[in-house]
């Protein structure tokens, strides 16, 4: 079982929560937003605290608040804020102020993806997936001529 | 020097016609359009719209040849990413940044984003040096008439919160001129009552500040 902190707790943070959670890992997950909690309630039997999770508010660069969500026990970072620069920030936060072991930073920017990636950082970047699959998908066109 | 300004606020525009006066080839980036049209009829192309942060902006804005890059925007995430970028990826030798919250200093000097330029310290820093003790501001001083205008803050608990005017304890050579109180401010008369949270303005000869003081303000 994993410590996994996840800051940022839009569709992605939170659906990953859930899964993590349900999962059996420990999971905690903060956003400045207080109504983004509805997101880890919705359709679920039992409210997130009741399952286990920890939900804290706070702005994802403050430092007290990455401690009270407990970034310092923290085995998993993930950065999933909206803001690129944001989660590019507070991953580096993560990995050179608290040293947490892995941390995974969401990137939608594909060439800021690459760069950090070139630079040590594990990013995700669901653009450059996007872009793929259409890619994909449109490639059974053939060429215009 | 080729020099790029990211932020077109108060300070990267004033930064901008001060390094041109200087005979420096300057870029202005700015990412908000309302910002970047008022600023072209000025600048003309010296100013380029976009988000700095996005490499393509930067490259642009030819920051492969820049010898300075200074940060002001009003975000410190993207001061950081901005001169972490123009370091590292594109080699440019100089850059500054501008910290909009103290807070976050730690998170530059962590990323070895020096120097790093804070309105708030550096004005913090100044009232430290000009205000020995908090809470005391010196408004005025008259050297030559032996004067001086003190502004203290009334602290809840002080000797002068609740008593009249004419019943504080004040030693000889000051007076109360002037009470600030709900965003307003009067000439207080002998009965005026001195409540907690007021500001008062003190006329006093020089050196009497520490007797002064402690009437309005606990320590």
């Amino acid at each position: 079982m994993a410590f996994i902190l996840i800051v940022g707790c839009g569709r992605t943070g939170a659906a990953v929560a859930r899964k993590m959670l349900a999962a059996g890992h420990e999971v905690s997950v903060l956003d400045d937003d207080p109504l983004s909690h509805d997101r880890l309630d919705s359709d679920q039997e039992s409210s997130w605290e009741d399952a286990g999770g920890r939900f804290t508010i706070g702005k994802a660069i403050e430092r007290d608040a990455l401690v009270e969500a407990g970034i310092e026990q923290a085995d998993v970072f993930l950065a999933s804020t909206n803001g690129d620069n944001t989660n590019l920030t507070i991953s580096q936060i993560a990995q050179k102020m608290f040293e947490v072991p892995r941390v995974i930073v969401r990137v939608m920017d594909p060439a800021r993806a690459e760069w950090y990636e070139s630079q040590g950082l594990e990013t995700v970047c669901p653009t450059r997936y996007a872009i793929d699959v259409f890619e994909r998908e449109l490639s059974g066109l053939g060429s215009g001529s | 020097m080729y020099a790029i300004v990211v932020g077109g606020g108060k300070v990267g525009l004033n930064l901008t016609r001060e390094l041109l006066d200087k005979g420096h080839e300057v870029t202005l980036i700015e990412s908000r359009r309302d910002r970047y049209l008022k600023m072209e009829e000025e600048l003309g192309h010296v100013v380029q719209y976009g988000d700095a942060t996005e490499l393509w902006v930067l490259e642009r804005a030819g920051i492969q040849r820049a010898g300075l890059v200074v940060a002001v925007t009003g975000d410190d995430e993207d001061n950081i990413l901005i001169c972490q970028v123009a370091r590292d990826k594109y080699l440019v030798e100089s850059f500054i940044a501008r910290v909009n919250n103290p807070r976050n200093r730690p998170y530059f000097d962590l990323l070895g984003i020096r120097p790093a330029v804070s309105a708030t310290d550096l004005i913090l820093r100044l009232i430290e040096h000009e205000v020995p003790e908090y809470g005391l501001v010196h408004l005025l001083d008259l050297p030559g008439e032996s004067l001086e205008v003190i502004e203290i803050q009334v602290t809840e608990g002080a000797p002068a919160v609740g008593r009249k005017v004419s019943e504080i304890d004040l030693p000889e050579g000051s007076i109360v001129i002037s009470v600030l109180r709900g965003g307003g401010g009067f000439v207080p008369k002998a009965d005026t009552v001195i409540e907690s949270g007021d500001e008062v303005l003190v006329c006093l000869d020089p050196g009497l500040e520490d007797q002064v003081t402690p009437q309005f303000a606990n320590a």
